[in-house]
């Protein structure tokens, strides 16, 4: 036993599994203790809300400043405001009035605004320009002329008794808060999603939810796989025909439509976490019967297999002692493979709809269709789902790393 | 002869029989459900009405069109008799359009997009994986870590990442649908091209997703078939490399047409849920559509015919294997 984990852990493939699954596990275990709180609150009010740091900016004002001048402030902060629109109508005026195009490069703002103020004439009337157009370039050529001069932004509150406004502070464009010193301001490393939850929160909780299901899903159809295994291959005749059969009917009629009948069937009211871990495990045990069965079989006729029968051993003793022991680390790989399948069939199952019920806890199969119904996909906000699909590869490919390793421990003939 | 005929006799047993059980799990595993039946086609007429006798009549009107008051089994004869002349009744959601309709136009979009991105998927696949194995080194390297990566990516995940990247960032390809929303189906230049435009992605996304699992399938079958006794004779023998290979690669190759048979049902069920990220006009679209709606006849009618396109493929995929396999062309001569 000692000499045969040695082993297994001599094994890089395995080891690069394992190390990647239990840091993939510290982190789920350790992050609530460091960020603390329900999963499933919604502390966004507006769905969809960048990665980033956000301060109060009601708060900002009151937070004490520091005098900072910093190279090409100004740059950026009219990079900020031209728009890429802005931009494109921008070059449109410079080629109606006749500049080369190679000139224009509306990446390099500094260039753009040089050429701008050279070239800009209120009263020059391009050839085929709309009165609406030449309007919005004056709009445009006020905006970035203000955006130029103005440095100072005045704050005021309203009077409550006349209604007046009444000046309060003037922020000037070189003062800076320190984001520590902000009293309100929150971390979102992965932004919020469409109910303005923390992703990043909710992620390491659906995680462990679908761990979870995974586990309970993949203990469960390798256990019933491995029952039906033992039984087939070392009994034989007509209960290894009946259990064949009803393994090869399941291997046939596909695991992802019973999953859908029998999801239907149970209806939203019933589908916690467990039931549907449950289900998973109940359509999915088929390959693990069937493989251990050749296992078995070939294991049937063995010497110390018939010694156990001539001594009169009942059959459980057979079956425990001189069975499991040979198919154990074949029945390990099988329970590692069958807890990624089921992770997956989760997160399918949800994205058509018939995943847990869904107020309770997040699973990884529920944050992908909550951001696939709200259309996170074509919004291109990928922080909604990009992290969701990557933990669940993450999950799936430490567990086949680790299968792949003991498959090349326990097959010689497999080995490099 | 016989061992031909012995062999296609038993296939074709076991797909009627795994047909008809099909039918039988299709029929009963949504009727487990503890909730009435007409509970929800009546939420939808009997809103507004006041009176309790009148939605009494209602609900037994219901149970009577539906043949809900009949005995199980003659329902399920009504069901297999119905289901085989193609008449699946009328959809809740969409009331009054038959099921049928909705689901016959669907059935060409998924088998238009599955079976080529399965087969060329496939195909990939085990020359990448037998390639892997017959180079080693660098290639092999690379490609295994890389092939099992890919295959721990769910169809619908990489349908997204595709999507994303694709479609939305680089807008080379369109967003969703099987065509232009603008356009009608005709056999015009543009619709066909279209057509093409929206095809892209969604296959791209299985066939990437089934190389994955199929290299690595591959690539374990020829490494174990070129350690095999024979490929060593042939060696001290002095066979040439090439003609080594081709048994080699022949031999591996057997269990991968076996193992596309048994995993079909799974791949079918990825792709459906890419179907969905698409919004592709097939049957993985409107399973999603009947299970928002709960419209039970649609979804009982699509999961059934991708019940048995399953079990055709299957059925297909055995009988092509029966002529290719040596073995069973052996058993002829018995």
């Amino acid at each position: 036993m000692k000499n045969t984990i040695r082993q297994i852990f001599h094994s890089p493939k395995f080891v690069a599994g394992f190390s990647i699954f239990v840091i993939i596990l510290i982190i789920l275990f350790v992050y609530p203790l460091i960020n603390p709180g329900d999963p499933l609150q919604m502390i966004g009010l507006s769905s969809f809300s960048k990665p980033g740091t956000y301060v109060s900016v009601y708060d900002a004002i009151d937070t004490e400043k520091a005098i900072m001048k910093l190279p090409n402030a100004d740059e950026k902060r009219l990079q900020n405001k031209l728009s890429d629109e802005d931009r494109i109508a921008m070059k449109e005026w410079l080629l109606a009035t006749g500049t080369p195009e190679e000139e224009i490069d509306i990446t390099d703002t500094d260039h753009l605004l040089k050429l701008w103020k050279d070239k800009y004439d209120p009263s020059i009337k391009p050839k085929g320009m709309t009165m609406a157009k030449r309007n919005y370039y004056k709009r445009l050529n006020t905006n970035l002329e203000k955006a130029l001069d103005a440095n100072e932004v005045v704050i005021a509150t309203r009077n409550t008794e006349d209604g007046t406004l009444d000046e309060t502070k003037t922020v000037k464009d070189t003062e800076y808060v320190n984001t520590k010193d902000v009293v309100n301001s929150i971390y979102l490393p992965l932004g919020t999603d469409n109910f303005g939850r923390d992703v990043l929160k909710e992620l390491v909780s659906a995680a462990k939810t679908s761990l979870r299901i995974g586990l309970i899903a993949g203990s469960i159809a390798t256990l019933i796989g491995l029952t039906f295994g033992l039984l087939a291959g070392y009994l034989g005749g007509f209960i290894d025909d009946f259990i064949m059969f009803i393994t090869n009917l399941f291997t046939v009629i596909p695991g992802f439509i019973l999953l859908i009948l029998i999801s239907y069937g149970i209806g939203q009211e019933q589908r916690g976490a467990t039931t549907v871990a449950i289900v998973i495990g109940v359509t999915s045990w088929t390959w693990t019967a069937r493989s251990v069965r050749s296992q078995v079989i070939s294991l049937r006729n063995r010497d110390h297999v018939n010694l156990s029968k001539l001594s009169g051993h009942s059959l459980a003793r057979i079956i425990l002692t001189d069975i499991l022991p040979y198919i154990a680390s074949y029945v390990v790989m099988a329970l590692i493979l069958q807890i990624s399948t089921a992770i997956l069939a989760e997160a399918q199952l949800s994205m058509i709809g018939l995943g847990p019920k869904t107020t309770e806890v997040p699973t990884l199969g529920l944050m992908m269709n909550w951001s696939m119904l709200y259309s996170a996909h074509t919004h291109g906000y990928w922080w909604a789902y990009f992290p969701v699909l990557l933990i669940i590869a993450l999950i799936s490919f430490s567990l086949n790393l680790m299968n792949t390793g003991l498959d090349q421990v326990f097959n010689p003939t497999l080995r490099d | 002869m016989k061992g031909y005929r012995k062999y296609f006799g038993k296939k074709i047993l076991w797909f009627f029989l795994t047909l008809f059980i099909a039918f039988i799990l299709n029929f009963t595993l949504p009727r487990l459900m503890p909730a009435d039946p007409v509970a929800n086609i009546m939420s939808r007429t009997a809103r507004g009405v006041q009176d309790a006798a009148v939605t009494k009549a209602m609900h037994e009107s219901y149970v009577k069109a539906f043949g809900l008051d009949q005995p199980l089994i003659k329902q399920f004869i009504t069901y297999v008799k119905n289901a085989l002349t193609g008449d699946f009744g009328l959809s809740f959601s969409q009331y009054p359009r038959k099921v049928n309709d909705i689901v016959s136009s669907a059935i060409l979009w998924t088998i238009g997009l599955q079976m080529p991105a399965i087969i060329v998927g496939w195909l990939i696949g085990n020359i990448l994986g037998a390639l892997a194995a017959y180079i080693r080194k660098g290639f092999d390297k690379l490609l295994m870590p890389l092939s099992l990566f890919l295959s721990c990516v769910p169809a619908f995940g990489m349908a997204v990442i595709l999507l994303g990247i694709f479609a939305v960032k680089l807008k080379v390809a369109p967003i969703a649908g099987g065509y232009g929303y603008d356009l009608i189906p005709t056999f015009s230049w543009t619709f066909v091209k279209s057509l093409i435009a929206h095809y892209q992605l969604p296959f791209w996304s299985i066939v990437i997703i089934s190389i994955g699992g199929q290299a690595i399938g591959m690539r374990s079958m020829s490494i174990y078939e070129l350690n095999a006794d024979y490929v060593k004779y042939s060696r001290f023998l002095g066979v040439k490399d090439r003609k080594i290979v081709g048994y080699v690669f022949r031999n591996a190759m057997l269990p991968q047409v076996t193992g596309l048979a048994l995993s079909l049902g799974t791949m079918v069920g990825g792709a459906l849920v890419a179907e969905v990220i698409f919004s592709y006009p097939g049957l993985g679209s409107i399973i999603l559509d009947a299970v928002t709606a709960s419209d039970y006849p649609l979804l009982s009618a699509t999961t059934l015919i991708i019940t048995i396109m399953v079990l055709v493929a299957t059925f297909v995929i055995d009988i092509i294997y029966g002529f290719i396999d040596p073995r069973v062309k052996a058993a002829q001569f018995d």
